[in-house]
Order: C-alpha cells, then structure tokens, then sequence
C-alpha cells in the first residue's frame, strides 16, 4: 500500500507539506512504508488489532449481549509525527496554561480575588454546575488543585494549534497511549530507533510521583490506592492497568470506609490505612456526606478526612469547575491575569451564549458553527453546523434561547489530518491531540499523547463514542548535530 | 506502595474463585473426554451413562429443564457451551476470566494474556458444530490451557497471598472434584449380561482413573484395579497431586502461608482451624473404616465439609 494518489486536499497533513513531499520527520517512516510489499501494511494492521484483542485491550466489555464479540478500541498504525521543537513550544504552552489553571481554582474557592477584579464575571462561576460550594475554604497539599489533565489540542488549517477543551476532572486514555507504543514497537521495530522517537514509558512512574507528593506529610511510605466506580465502566481497563503499573491497589468505593478518621480498606488481615486515592469517579459521587446523598460508589466521611489532611486525593474534589466550557472561555485571560503572559496556546474563539451580542451572532451564523453544551463531554449534546440540516438547527437555537448559559459555539475549525488506512488504501483523516499533564512537585507533561481520529470519511468528531479512533503519537528527539 | 503486603478481602475472594473456576473448567474437560472414549467401548448402555454423567456434575436438573433428550450431543452442548449451565466449561472459564479481569493489576499480564486467549478459544469453538460430534481435540486444548495457566502462575508470579489464594481455590474445588468422580460409580447404570460384568466394571473403573489423569500413577502403586485400591488411591495417596488427601493437605498449607502461621499457637482463625481438623482425620483414615462408613455416605459427608470451609474462608478473610 503505496502513498501514490495521496490527497493532502486543502488540509493540513500531519506528515505531509503536499502530496509529494514528507515532512523531515515523516520521512524515514514514508519510506519505510513505500518499502512494504503489497499488502504488507495492511497485514502489520491486522496483527497489530489482533495483539490487542489478545491483550484484552478493549473499549468496552460485554454490554448486554452477553455472547458479543468484544471490540478494541479502533487503532490505526500510521502514526501522528510531531517534531522536536514543536512539541517544545506546546509543552511550554501546556505548562503555562495548567499553572494559571491551578491558580485560578485555589482563587475561586478561596478569595476570589479574581471576580472581585473584573476579570470574570460571578454570575459565570455561580451558575457553572461542577462549581462545588462545599470545596470552599479548601485548601489542598501544596496548593495544587489538578494533578493530573488531559487538554486537548486541534490544528487548524492555519497550521496553528489550538486548545479546544481542558480535562481537569479525570481524563483518560493514557493507557491506550501506553499500549499503542506497545503494539507499535512490534509493528515498526526499526523506524522507531532510526526515528528517534521519544518513550513514553515512564508515565507510570511519573503518576506514581505525583501521586507520592500528595501524601499526608507524615507518611514516608504512603499506601496508594487507585479508586475505579467498578468493573462495567467503560474505563476499568485503564484503571487497572494504571494501578498494575503503579503497583498499587485498585479500589472501589465499597474496599474503603472512613474510621477513626482515617479512609481504610478491608484487607484479609483487617483494616489497613490508604493515604493516598487516585480517583476515577467524578465529584459528586466521592463522598455521600458532602455530594450526592445517593452515590452508592463513595466513600460516606471522605471530605472530612481530606479536609483533616489526612489523605491525599487526586485530583483534588471541585477541578470540573474550569472544565465548563463557559469559563473555558477565560482561560486566556486567566494566563494573563495570574501570569501577566501572553497564552502561547490560544483558545478556538468562543462564543458565549449568555451574552446577548454573542447569542444574536450564533444564531445568525448557526449553519458554520459548532455548537457545544457547556458541560458535556464525549461529543454529546453538539451540534455540527455545516453538517446539521434545518431541524436540527432549529431545535438548537430553540435550546440557545432557552437556556443561554448551557451553550457556546465555536467557528467550525478544519482539523488537520493524518493518513490513515481505509480498506485497502491511505486516505487522509481529521485528527486531534490529547497531551496528558502531571503536577506533583513540578509540572510533566508527557512526550506525545493520545492522537484520537474521526475514521468516518470528512468527520470532525474525534470521540470514541462516536466512531473515532486512536493512532500512536511519535515526537521526536531533537537531531544531535552532525559530526 | 508495596501493595502486595496486604491483599484487599474482595480482591482475594475474586482469586480464589478464579483458581475454583478454572479447575472446574479443567475437570469437566477431563469428565467428558473420558467419558466418550468408554462410551466407545460399552454402546449398549449409553443413554443411562450421558444420564450418570450429567449426575455427577451436580446439575441433572437444569439439563432435564433445557433438554428433552439424553444424546451424546446434548449432554456435550450442556456441559461445555452452554452458557445456562453455570458449571459448563464455556461458563467457568468466562468466569474465570471475568475474575481475572477484576484483578488484573495483581495477576502478571502472562497469566492475563493466557487466561484472555483460552477464553477467546473457547468462545471461538461455540461457533463450530463439529465440536458437539468430535470434541477430542478440543478437550485436549482446554486441558492444556489449564496446564498453561499453572506453569505461568508458578513462573510468573511471587509467592505471597494472591499466589496462595488461587492455589488455595484451585485445590478445594479439586478436593471436591475428585470425592464427586468417585462418586459417579454410585449413579453408573447396572448391567444385564452377567458374562460383561466383571469387564464392565473394570472399564468403568480405568474411567474413573482417566478422569483424574491418575491411571499410569496408579498403575505404579498398585498391581490390581480393584474399587478398594482406587478408593484408597484418590481419597488416602499422599503423593499422587489430585487425591483428596493431597489436596487438603496442600490446602491447609497455604492457609497456613496466608494467616502467616504462628507457630506459638496451634491455629490462628477458624478456616486454619476446620482444615486442620479435616486434614487430620484422612491422617488416621484407614480405607476398611471408611468402607464400614459406607463409601458413599463418606464421600457425601466429605463434599459438605468442603463446603462448609467455603463458608468459613468466607467468612474468615473475604466478608467485609
């Protein structure tokens, strides 16, 4: 399978500057693939799928039918390629933006100062629904609110990248990211060490750092526990595997009980302390007490012994308040509030519905843009203009008027593509980028990350739940010189 | 940190299942493949054996509910396939993979991966037909995979808790597996023609043997099969890896590795406590008593006792 009849079309291409010529860092992997014996690529496809079914690398187990075959997660073996010194300016970029992120949550539920200045306005924060009042007064270790994001990035046509949602709650993925490179070493054995590729093995042990950093001052040799809302959701394998590679326990929320003020875990020797709980389950469900009284995956006291400081929580409870994609909207401003910098990663426009001006624009511009509810996630509740048909629009700006704060709506952005195998040949499909950001004693970010891609022809809708797929994501070492 | 000091009671209760499951898997496949080849050898009495089979798994029952016919077919779809018999082999090993599942972050990825793969075997083998008319073959795999299991268990895993719990699973279920096969000559259908009846029996006990992979191993211990050295083989041998004793001996020894044995005290919780005693009993057994007993009726109360121990390690180390 041959690159001849390549389209780049008007779009940027990940690993192409036109249809005839690679991008440098693309191009060792081109010619390797121009290298293959017809139908090679296409079998290096079918056992690299066939690795992870045996590897029980699947999306999302069983259902109802108890007879379904089980699917992986859709993985395409032609990788995204980023280049050393871009990937430097995003990482940069990215630590940027989580440092005024973290500044702005312990702001928020603390003084506020940043209301108070003008910057933002209350009523965004009070009608924000993941804005937690019992989180108040909060104060967690160090003062780091997100330990963990996944913020996801697009390329517009313009060949800038741009940030388009920032998960603060509990981003997943990462282990796809780990297993892709996995199943890729086996695919492309040589091209990876000629490539330089960067290893992105150690997350794992970055976690476990992170994790560490967060313990009760105390303890010197914490017990770590991964908290996972159980076996049926669509994540456990990443909860799993996040908590074998750590080598620390997988929990659910009836392993743990809160006694003597402290979160315990029934072992087969008794009660036995955890100090630290990575969590996968979202605010309201953490702890019946102080969140929803009828979360039955919880743990009943849990705030009250992290209000004590005697147990660490990643992330701390209340980070979904900057995943509002309202407040999202700020973000620039907040760099520039907390850092007095400039955002090196700019946001896609946004227009905020609540704001009259705003709204009467999205109306008039329904048909070019997407529009997104404020605090949905997995490509839910979104509506594509230029793909939508009348009804559609209609309902939506019915929706808009009614309930102002619950949308914004974007410029339709002309993703960037990556080739991709479709059939029996390469066709260039739309692709964004999930880097994953650590903050323990200081901020990680991860080479690379999760390239998601829309494998249905034109899509722009990257999320799994709704057909998208995954691809391995290779940044490059910086080329030593020449000798 | 160091996680693998203490094992959380749910997550020990999934490992120990896993090792009851894939040994129940294990022995059906045994059963089942034994049990065709003898059928082989005796035609005229096959309906009443597919019945005696079905018996022995416990389950007559259910099979009557689902089944109109006693055919080889069906008894061979009920035992292996079907998925509404909870103790068929496509049943167990689902199981046995739904529990690894739950743990995977404490098994090693190769048991994982092993574990996976027979699964998908099996599920594999649900949509072939053949299997139902010649399933040699396929029996002969799932025994390997068993096997497989074992050899990446011991190679792959440390010995501490999670390891002695699967252990701990795999060997009760055997310990009840093996009292339930000797049991099946009890539910074996009596034969007519005098001349066949001392034959008759002697194939019915080298089945009983196969069923166990124990016959070469008895056939070194013992010059004649006769039911006396075979009940004194699989409930008393203190050598041979699937006989009752054995198996509850092997028991109380990793109860005692995952109590972390005091040797200051005599027993440190209930289940240490019960199999000790059971342990004890088969010390002094002598195989004419339990003659006296009546065979049945002992491997009847040996079954309950096991299953009493399954309520006490409940209550012991899984309940919370």
């Amino acid at each position: 399978m041959q690159f001849t009849g390549y389209q780049t079309d008007d779009f940027h291409d990940e690993l192409f500057v036109n249809q005839n010529q690679a991008r440098d860092g693309s191009k060792l992997l081109i010619q390797k693939i121009e290298s293959l014996t017809e139908g090679e690529l296409l079998k290096r496809q079918q056992s690299a799928e066939k690795s992870m079914l045996y590897k029980g690398i699947t999306f999302s187990l069983y259902g109802d039918d108890r007879l379904g075959k089980e699917q992986i997660f859709p993985f395409d073996i032609v990788p995204r390629i980023i280049e050393a010194e871009e990937w430097e300016f995003i990482e940069k970029g990215l630590k940027q933006r989580i440092t005024a992120l973290n500044l702005f949550m312990a702001d928020i539920y603390g003084s506020q100062q940043i209301i108070k200045d003008k910057v933002i306005p209350e009523y965004v924060i009070h009608t924000a629904s993941s804005f937690r009042k019992a989180c108040i007064g909060l104060k967690p270790p160090k003062g780091i609110w997100c330990h963990i994001s996944g913020i996801d990035l697009v390329r517009h046509s313009d060949g800038k990248i741009y940030v388009l949602e920032d998960n603060l709650r509990c981003p997943s993925g990462v282990s796809y990211v780990l297993k892709n490179r996995e199943v890729m070493k086996m695919v492309f054995p040589q091209v990876f060490e000629a490539s330089k590729v960067r290893p992105v093995e150690l997350y794992p042990n970055m976690l476990l750092q992170t994790l560490q950093a967060i313990a009760p001052k105390s303890i010197h040799n914490p017990t770590i526990v991964v908290l996972t809302p159980g076996i049926y959701n669509s994540a456990y394998f990443e909860h799993s595997f996040l908590a074998q590679q750590m080598g620390v326990h997988l929990v659910a929320g009836s392993d743990l009980v809160v006694k003597d003020e402290l979160v315990q875990m029934y072992t087969t020797q008794g009660l036995k302390r955890v100090d630290v709980i990575y969590r996968r389950i979202d605010d309201n469900f953490l702890d019946p007490h102080v969140f929803r009284k009828d979360s039955l995956l919880g743990i009943p006291g849990l705030m009250e012994v992290y209000q004590k400081g005697k147990v660490g929580l990643a992330n701390a409870p209340g980070t979904g308040i900057a995943d509002d994609k309202v407040i999202y909207a700020y973000v620039p401003k907040m760099i520039e509030y907390y850092l007095g910098e400039e955002a090196m990663l700019p946001n896609v426009p946004t227009y905020l519905c609540w704001q009259e001006q705003d709204q009467r624009y999205v109306l008039d511009h329904l048909k070019d843009m997407v529009v997104k509810s404020a605090n949905e996630a997995g490509g839910y509740g979104m509506l594509v203009g230029p793909q939508s048909s009348k009804s559609e629009r209609e309902a939506f700006a019915a929706l808009i008027k009614t309930k102002p704060r619950s949308y914004i709506a974007q410029p339709t952005l002309s993703l960037s593509r990556v080739p991709t195998i479709v059939n029996d040949h390469l066709e260039g499909r739309h692709v964004d980028l999930r880097p994953y950001v650590l903050y323990g004693d200081d901020i990680q970010v991860l080479p690379g990350g999760l390239t998601r891609v829309a494998l249905k022809k034109g899509s722009l809708v990257v999320n799994s739940s709704q057909g998208g797929g995954s691809k391995d994501t290779w940044v490059l070492s910086k080329k030593s010189k020449k000798s | 940190m160091l996680s693998q000091e203490v094992l959380l009671s749910r997550t020990a209760h999934t490992l120990y299942w896993m090792g009851r499951y894939l040994e129940r898997a294990e022995n059906v496949a045994r059963f089942v493949d034994v049990n065709l080849l003898l059928m082989i050898d005796l035609p005229q009495v096959e309906k009443q054996h597919w019945e005696a089979l079905v018996m022995t798994s416990g389950d007559i029952e259910l099979f009557h509910e689902h089944y109109s016919d006693t055919t080889q077919k069906n008894v061979i779809q009920f035992l292996t396939f079907d998925l509404d018999n909870p103790n068929s082999i496509f049943s167990t090993v689902r199981q046995t993979r739904e529990n690894a599942r739950t743990v995977r972050e404490i098994i090693s990825t190769d048991l994982w991966e092993q574990v996976n793969t027979f699964y998908l075997m099996i599920q594999e083998a649900t949509e072939k037909n053949e299997i139902l008319y010649s399933p040699h073959e396929f029996f002969s795999n799932v025994k390997k995979e068993c096997y497989l299991f074992e050899g990446i268990l011991h190679s792959t895993m440390s010995r501490q808790e999670s390891f002695y719990f699967i252990r701990l699973g795999r060997y009760l279920e055997r310990a009840d597996k093996t009292a339930r096969i000797l049991d099946v000559v009890n539910f074996m259908p009596a034969v007519d023609p005098e001349n066949i009846q001392q034959t008759f029996q002697m194939i019915q006990w080298i089945a009983v043997l196969k069923s166990v992979s124990a016959l070469q191993m008895f056939q070194q211990n013992f010059r004649d099969i006769s039911a006396e050295n075979i009940y004194q083989f699989l409930i008393l041998d203190k050598a041979f890896g699937r006989s009752i004793y054995y198996c509850l001996q092997r028991s109380l020894t990793f109860l005692k590795l995952i109590s972390r044995e005091d040797t200051r005290v005599r027993f440190s919780n209930d289940a240490e406590k019960m199999m000790g005693k059971l342990k004890s009993e088969l010390d002094y057994a002598d195989i004419h008593e339990i003659y006296e007993t009546g065979i049945h009726q002992y491997l009847d109360t040996l079954q309950i006792k096991i299953n009493q121990l399954d309520t006490i390690l409940y209550d012991t180390f899984f309940r919370f």
